[in-house]
């Protein structure tokens, strides 16, 4: 999309760095010139509100980091320290754990808005999985960083998910042991989750620039779906959507700083303020509120299947629950990208996004009747909506018909 | 240059760059186990592998919990009554099916010696003091997705696949056992 470059340097300097590091082209290209579509609207801002927050999640880890020690005996006290003591330490841990949070509602936003724009489809089916790729290695390491303060929570949370590899037939305990370091979660798992906290975020760093490099060979999709046909349809990425996204972030700081400012442990649990005690395990553990939804169907799975047993099948569930996000693409075979112009999908779209907040609020439910019932239900709805609906839907619906470009659906817009 | 003989027959070149490869790939793997296997328990985890445990201060009716390889290890002085409900269930009822016999030493019967770690996900199951949640069996509940065990320590009820796990254990003498 970028082809026309109108990088052209007079300054020697500049000209002479171009025919050995083109790295000023490329940023003008990529970063300046860049042709969008010029009717995104604020669901598009996501990504890069996403892209700012794992900047945030860096510079406050690097810096935690300096101050917190990954050891059983001390990584309590020394978060407790942080939090007291430290220079401005309340305000950098509580940010980067409120940031922990933001994340994963930004990136349910980003992930809701691809699903109903259609976004994951052809030619953007890499793009769409390097996001996901993204999306589990954040999964890895908000748990792993969740571990780190060694509080009840954070020690029966590493104890219960690395359990889930045990339910793997013939390796499972092995491998149980191999991750632990031990028979039980103790010191050594608690080292190596604070090495691994710390490598991951660099190398979801680097699937962000695949994830981008993905973007910028198709360019962006759009409300309308249609792609971009003249330049008339598209704007430079500066100074118009590099404003829109500040906005959009500026705003989103706002609930944000609200969090880290008046309400820093609002989204945690009591019972993480109580050092790690490897003998009783808190009547009602639930994992941080972004993994509710997957925490529901590994919960929901609570009977035998054929030869699967309640175990094996929760984890079944709670893999496949994920792993169907890659195949979306393909899942899914209507030619029209956006849902505004399919009639059938949408309702189904919205009843999906309702089931999400259902499993939310039923993963932080003790595992009783009528939740239970609830849970299998709305996984069966999880479930469906991939593997049933969207095949269907996609192959029997008539969509709407399609404006000829995005100049002219802008234009019908505001003429009307 | 290249004749018939070249191209359909395998020549020593083919042989090399399969040997080569190979020997490369068995070189990697060794290099990296290493760095693998130092994730595994190490020798100090591994030495703490043995406890005795003096069983004489624990009165009917009680448990007590001990850390063996990190672990809680549940030990139950059983009752009379304990003893005759684990036996009365007919082995059809269990999922994991085990006699009472099965889960505890002869001549020892009243001394159930267990993991404390449910067979589901690990969490530590409630029981062990006298005024907690025993669940629906008198055994052991499991508050973090609702398992039962009973009496012997088996899975009643509940998302837990296997009775509560044994550890290798002897008694010394009628009060003194060994674990691992």
């Amino acid at each position: 999309m970028s082809g026309n470059s109108s990088y052209n340097p007079t300054n020697p300097v500049a000209k002479w760095l171009d025919s050995r590091l083109p790295i000023m082209r490329f940023s003008k290209e990529h970063l300046l010139d860049f042709p969008t579509p010029k009717n995104l609207n604020y669901w598009w801002t996501f990504g890069a509100i996403l892209a700012f927050i794992l900047v945030v999640q860096i510079a406050t880890g690097v810096v935690l980091a300096m101050n917190y020690v990954p050891d059983s005996s001390l990584a309590f006290d020394s978060v407790e320290n942080i939090r007291r003591n430290v220079n401005y330490g309340r305000i950098i841990q509580a940010t980067h754990a409120v940031g922990a949070s933001m994340f994963f509602a930004a990136v349910y936003v980003h992930i809701g808005r691809g699903l109903y724009y259609g976004s994951y489809k052809e030619p953007r089916e890499v793009l769409w999985i390097l996001g996901v790729v993204i999306f589990v290695l954040m999964m890895a390491t908000a748990f792993m960083g969740y571990v780190l303060p060694w509080g009840q929570m954070s020690f029966w949370a590493a104890t219960v998910i690395t359990n889930i590899f045990s339910a793997i037939p013939l390796i499972g305990d092995p491998l149980l042991q191999l991750l632990r370091g031990g028979f039980a979660v103790d010191n050594p798992t608690l080292n190596r989750f604070f090495s691994l906290h710390y490598l991951l975020p660099f190398v979801i760093a680097a699937v962000v620039v695949l994830h981008i490099w993905a973007l910028h060979v198709p360019g962006n999709n759009n409300p309308v779906g249609v792609e971009v046909k003249s330049s008339r349809d598209t704007v430079p990425f500066h100074p118009y959507i590099t404003m829109k996204d500040l906005l959009a972030i500026v705003v989103f700081l706002i609930p944000f700083a609200w969090f880290v400012f008046f309400a820093p442990d609002i989204l945690g649990h009591p019972d993480n303020y109580k050092p790690a005690d490897p003998l009783i395990t808190p009547p009602h553990i639930v994992p941080e509120w972004y993994f509710l939804p997957f925490y529901a169907i590994l919960r929901a799975i609570d009977f035998d299947m054929w030869f699967i047993s309640a175990k094996l099948g929760g984890v079944i569930f709670f893999g496949g629950s994920i792993l169907v996000l890659f195949f979306v693409p393909w899942l899914d075979g209507s030619k029209t990208r956006s849902g505004t112009f399919r009639p059938l999908f949408k309702p189904f779209y919205w009843l999906f996004i309702f089931n999400f907040f259902l499993l939310t609020y039923l993963g932080a439910q003790l595992a009783v009747e009528p939740y239970s019932t609830l849970s299998k239900i709305a996984t069966a709805y999880y479930f469906a909506y991939f593997l049933i609906i969207l095949p269907i839907v996609s192959r029997i619906e008539t969509p709407k018909p399609l404006p000829a470009s995005i100049s002219e659906s802008v234009l019908g817009k505001s003429g009307s | 240059m290249a004749s018939d003989a070249t191209t359909d027959t395998t020549t020593r070149r083919d042989f090399l760059y399969v040997a080569t490869g190979a020997l490369g790939a068995v070189g990697t793997a060794a290099a990296v186990w290493p760095l693998i296997d130092q994730m595994n328990p190490d020798a100090s985890t591994l030495a703490l592998s043995t406890i005795e445990v003096d069983l004489r201060p624990i009165m009917v009716g009680e448990s007590i919990t001990v850390m063996w390889r990190g672990q809680p290890i549940f030990i139950r002085h059983r009752t009379e009554d304990d003893i005759a409900q684990a036996k009365a269930v007919p082995l059809e009822e269990l999922k994991d099916p085990a006699t009472d016999a099965e889960r505890v030493t002869e001549g020892y019967e009243q001394w159930l010696v267990q993991i404390g770690i449910c067979t589901h996900l690990g969490c530590v199951p409630t029981g062990q003091k006298s005024g907690s949640n025993r669940g629906d069996y008198g055994g052991w509940f499991c508050p973090c997705h609702g398992s039962h065990y009973d009496t012997a320590g088996r899975i009643r009820k509940g998302p837990a696949p296997l009775n509560l796990v044994l550890p290798d254990y002897r008694f010394l003498s009628d009060t003194l056992i060994k674990i691992g």
